[in-house]
Formats: structure tokens, sequence, C-alpha cells
């Protein structure tokens, strides 16, 4: 073997630093250039806090459907009601078994569980609020999940790693506002047409909404409100200039499940 | 020492063959499960966890239930259980193997098991759950087998297995604990989220525990020729006792502060389980049978003729073995979920799939209880000889 000690002792502290942090190990052969490589796109989006305005009173059924659409097509999110061949076709239980959703509608009495009462506002009581992942400050998915696949970025954004998730579906269990999916078979023979810049998922992990970020990365809005036609609102919290600031100052918001203490990102004006 | 697995009667051949066959049938399907997913059992969206986790938090209760046995004997010096405690901790070994094959059974990705340790994550309660069941199993199976061969050689064990005992008592509470705060400690459940649920694990676990080794001490008198002794079937049966009007007890605290607190939030799930919601409701028959039945079996166990008669106390072991196990296992799972976080209600049955997978993980279990005890009953056997 031509190595001599050096080289051994070179060889194998940049492999203990690989183990330890690739890029630290690379950083020592191509100084300067992973940062380079991997820095966000000069048009990407960036904020010290991500949240999400969700203005009840311009959300009508066309507008909220356009938005689930657009964030279920882009991210080949299944519909198990539709398979692309009639004999995967699932009976009504199983299709709510094995329902994957990002982004969805549900009435106040089931997105705000006890807030509701008997005289609750006609309107508040039949509105089809559009939910979502909270992408809580305090994320109880994240606090749970084994293997660090589920995690908070620093702008707050609560991301999931599919290829590291092992399956156990703890972060289901721990999230109080039901936003996880997960992929109890091969979802693909569910997706109307796959969008081949994003990937799809393999059966055994869980899934939900990521507030878009391979599209913020690309300096663009997350799909839903790029289609809301205004009723949704995204900006950086953390900026009291924000558009999100401004109209959480001029009105009256609501969070869900607000006292359990999650510190939900989405807010909702009725 | 385990030469003494390969030499039996033909009985006991037949069970191991007959156990090997539910193995084999279990494996088989869970071939499927792994190529097409966990669509194959009744879970949901909804109800993310089932039989498998229940399986699981059932049986961490029987393996720490060992230390029912170990420290009367090594603490105060309880010399009856001295002919037992192998018996209790060989039965701890076979519990926790099937505990750590549950979960494996229940994960979406097997493959990625070892993500637990490559980015261990200290903050997530399944992460201890890993570290304390290894460890316990690791601890069962090192004293179990030394003291055995100690016991066969007609010495006394090694020094440091006198340590691990010291460990072990502990550390079988820790395993029932920290399997308790995998749940104890979510925001959105409001069935699982109560203090007590750690202590009512634990109560159930010492009632549940010991009825089986009850019953596994008739079954081992009744087909060797060596005798677990009366004397310690009846203090196993005291500790019955105890443990299921504790573990009653504990039932009523929690039923206290959910009703009298009146909290929907807390409320509704067992509402669910007892009188049913959005009129459904498969499992009541079920938790009435559940609570009622470990209700009369405390109450029985305080007669000392129930007790001291073995056909009576077996029977009401068996009481005790199943209402625990609907309590802990099909209700604490199903319970947790339903209603969902949106106020809905989807119920979670077992799949024919999902049973049989679970029957698999048993019978892996009881092969391997079978081959543990079959060594055990032989050296004792060969000692009294």
């Amino acid at each position: 073997m031509g190595m001599n000690r050096r080289e051994f002792f070179r060889i194998a502290g940049l492999s203990t630093l690989m183990g330890l942090g690739a890029k630290s190990a690379l950083e020592l052969v191509f100084p300067g250039q992973v940062e380079a490589q991997y820095a966000p796109n000069a048009k990407g989006l960036v904020a010290k806090r991500w949240a999400m305005v969700v203005d009840m009173r311009k959300v009508n059924d066309k507008i909220a459907q356009a938005c689930i659409e657009a964030c279920h097509s882009i991210h080949n999110v299944p519909d198990m009601g539709a398979p692309l061949d009639p004999k995967d076709q699932l009976d009504p239980e199983l299709k709510i078994r094995r329902e994957v959703k990002w982004m969805w509608t549900d009435h106040y009495h089931n997105a705000f569980p006890g807030e509701e009462h008997d005289y609750t506002e006609e309107k508040v009581k039949h509105l089809n609020f559009l939910v979502l992942c909270n992408h809580c400050e305090n994320p109880p998915c994240v606090r749970v999940c084994p293997t660090k696949a589920t995690f908070r970025r620093p702008d707050g954004i609560v991301m999931m790693d599919m290829h590291r998730c092992i399956g156990c579906r703890f972060c289901m269990a721990g999230c109080p506002f039901g936003a996880r999916s997960f992929n109890w078979r091969d979802p693909r023979p569910y997706i109307k047409k796959i969008n081949e810049s994003y990937p799809t998922r393999e059966i055994g992990v869980v899934e939900k909404c990521t507030f878009c970020t391979e599209r913020l990365d690309q300096g663009l809005m997350p799909a839903c409100v790029e289609v809301s036609k205004g009723a949704l609102t995204f900006g950086d919290i953390s900026d009291p200039k924000s558009k999100v600031r401004e109209i959480l100052k001029t009105n009256f918001s609501l969070r869900r499940k607000q006292h359990l203490g999650t510190n939900p990102q989405v807010y909702y004006i009725v | 020492m385990l030469e003494k697995a390969f030499t039996g009667s033909k009985k006991y051949y037949a069970l191991l063959a007959f156990l090997a066959g539910l193995v084999a049938l279990g494996f088989l399907v869970y071939t499927r499960q792994l190529t097409t997913g966990l669509g194959i059992t009744g879970l949901s969206r909804d109800v993310s966890w089932g039989f498998y986790v229940a399986q699981f938090t059932y049986l961490v209760g029987v393996a720490a239930s060992a230390v029912m046995v170990v420290l009367p004997y090594y603490l105060h010096d309880y010399k009856a259980f001295g002919r037992i405690t192998v018996l209790g901790e060989f039965l701890a070994v076979a519990a926790v193997l099937m505990c750590m094959l549950f979960i494996v059974v229940d994960l979406g990705r097997p493959d990625r098991l070892f993500n637990v340790i490559k980015y261990y994550t200290p903050g997530s309660i399944l992460f201890w759950d890993m570290i304390v069941l290894n460890g316990y199993l690791f601890l069962n199976i090192v004293i179990g087998w030394n003291v055995l061969e100690a016991e066969r050689m007609g010495v006394k064990y090694k020094k440091f297995v006198k340590y691990l005992i010291y460990v072990s008592i502990p550390w079988a509470v820790s395993i029932h604990t920290v399997t308790a705060f995998l749940y104890a400690g979510l925001p959105g459940r409001g069935y699982w989220l109560t203090a007590i649920m750690a202590p009512r694990f634990l109560s159930s676990a010492f009632a549940a525990g010991p009825s089986l080794l009850i019953l596994l001490c008739l079954l081992v008198r009744d087909n060797t020729k060596f005798d677990p002794g009366r004397e310690q079937i009846q203090s196993l049966a005291k500790i019955v006792t105890y443990a299921t009007l504790i573990n009653v007890f504990f039932f009523f605290c929690e039923l206290f502060t959910v009703f009298y607190s009146n909290i929907p939030e807390h409320m509704d799930h067992f509402k669910y389980l007892f009188v049913g919601m959005d009129g459904k409701g498969q499992l009541i028959p079920f938790m009435w049978f559940a609570i009622v039945g470990m209700i009369v079996a405390g109450i029985a166990l305080t007669f000392p003729r129930v007790r001291k008669d073995e056909s009576t106390l077996a029977l009401t072991c068996g009481l005790v073995i199943i209402t625990t196990y609907i309590d802990k296992g099909l209700g604490l799972m199903t319970g947790g979920f339903v209603p969902n976080t949106f106020h809905r209600v989807t119920e979670y049955w077992p799949t024919p799939a999902e049973a049989t997978i679970t029957l698999g993980v048993w019978a892996i279990g009881f092969l391997v209880l079978t081959i543990l005890y079959k060594v055990a009953t032989s050296v004792k056997e060969e000692v009294r000889a």
C-alpha cells in the first residue's frame, strides 16, 4: 500500500471531519466553494420568522379549492379519491383512512374545537376554514421526532426530511392540529400528474406542508398564497413593517388551539 | 447450559414447532406489509397507532413486573422467591424482545431503524425508550443466565451480577415510566395528558405481569419435574391483589379529575370509550368488561379462599390479564386518538393481516420464553435431583 504516515493522518483526519461535518471537510479542500454553491439564491426570499395570515373574509370556496389544488399539484400530494387506474379505487372508508393532505378546509367547530358556542355567528359557523401546518414556534412534532427528520429551521419553518423519517408516526400523535399525513400505501397511483421538479414519496414516511421552502428559495411566494387573490398573506412576522404585521395590528385575529402553547404561526381573521 | 434446550420431550418439540409455524405465518404477512406498506393495517391518518403499539405498551408492563419477584428476594431477602426469580427474569427477556419487535413492525421504514442511533435525539422520548428497553433486555439476560449457571454449579453468582441486580430494580420502573412518557407529554391528546399515566401503567403492570407469572408457574409445575412452590404462588397472588386494587383506585382518580373538572378535551375520550360518540362506539362493551372485570377480580382476590384455591386463583389471574390488556391495549391507543384533533370520530379495528403479524410476534416471544424456561426448569430439576 503506497501510503506514508503523513498521508494516512491527512486522510484519516479528513474522514473524521467528513463524519463530523462534510461541509467543514470540503471547506479544507475547496475553500469558499461550498458556501457559494449552497448559499440561498440571490433571488431567494429570506425572513427571520415566516408567518401566514388567512383572511377568511376573502376566502370563498373557489379560492380555497384553488389554494388546495395549487399546493397539492405542485407537491405531488395524492388524491385517494381519484386513482389513475380504476382498479385502485378505494371504498369511502379507506379513502378517509389513507388520506394525504397538506391543506384543506374544515368547519369552525372542527378547526377550532371548544371555541364554538350555541349562538356562534351564523357566518362563522358555516365558514370553511383553510387549514394547514401551523409552523409552530414550539412544535411538539419536532420535540418528539427521534431522528430530527422533522425540524424547525431558523426562519421558523417546520420542515420534513422524508429521507430520514423512519415512519414511527410519533409526530402525528404529537401534532394537535392533525396537520400530518402518513403514506400508508404507495401514493403514486393516486397522483394525477407528477410534477417532475418535486419528489414523490415512498411508502412509510410522514409528510406535511412546508410553507413551500422550494419556492421561497427561488424567490417565489408559497403556491397557495400566489393563487389566493389576496386572501392569504405570507411574510416576516419579526419585521414590524411587514404586511403580516400590519394586518395583525389592525384586525382581530385567531389562532388554532393557542392554549396548548405551541405558538402557531398561521393567523386567522374572520 | 444452552444444551438443555436441545434435549426435551416430544411435547416440548411439538410446542416449538407449533410456535415456529406461527412465526413463519406472521413473517409471511409481514413481508407483504414491507412491500405494500402499513396500509394493510386498520390504522389511519386519525388513528395512527394501534394494535402494534398497544401490544408494545402492554408487554413493557409484563417485562417491568419481573421486579416484583426480584425486589423481595434481593432487597428483602425473601428467600421463597429465590426459586422463581429466574422465571421472572426470563419472562422479562421474552417480553422486552416482543416490545422491540412490535416497535419494528410498527415502523413505516424499518430499514431506517438505525437512524435513531445515527441521528440520536435525546429530546425525543423514543430515544430514551430505546435505551431503557435495550438496557433492560441486557440486564435480565445477563442476570438470569449467570444466577442460573451459578445455581447449577452450586456456587454463589459472581459479584458483578449483584450490582447489575441492584441496577435492574429501578431500571424496571424506568422502562414503564419512559413508555408512559411517550404518551403523557403530548399537548393535544387529552386522554393521555395525565400525570397518573406512569403510575397507572406500573400498577396495571404489577397486576398483569405477576398474574401471567402465576399461570406460567402452574404450567411449569404441571409439565416439568420442577415445582415453583405453593408459597411462591401465594405471595405472587398477594402482589396481584394489591396491584389490581391500586390500579382500580388510580382509574377512579383519573375519572374524578376528568369529570369533576368537566373539561371537554379530557372527557370526550372517556365518553367515546364508555358510552360512544356520534353513534360510534365499538369499544363500549370491551371497556365496560375491562373496568367491571378488574374491579371484580380485585375484590375477589381479597378473599383468602379465592387466592388459596389454585383453580379460582388461575381464573382470576386470567381475568386480570384480559382486563388490563383491554384497558392498556385497545382502550389506551384508540381512546387517545378518538375523537381526533378535529373532534371527529374515526374508529379503528385491527385487520386480519395486522392480527396475524401480531400473533407472529407473540409467537417469537413465546418461542424464546419456552426455550428459556426449558433451560431454567431442566437446570432446576438437575440441581434438585
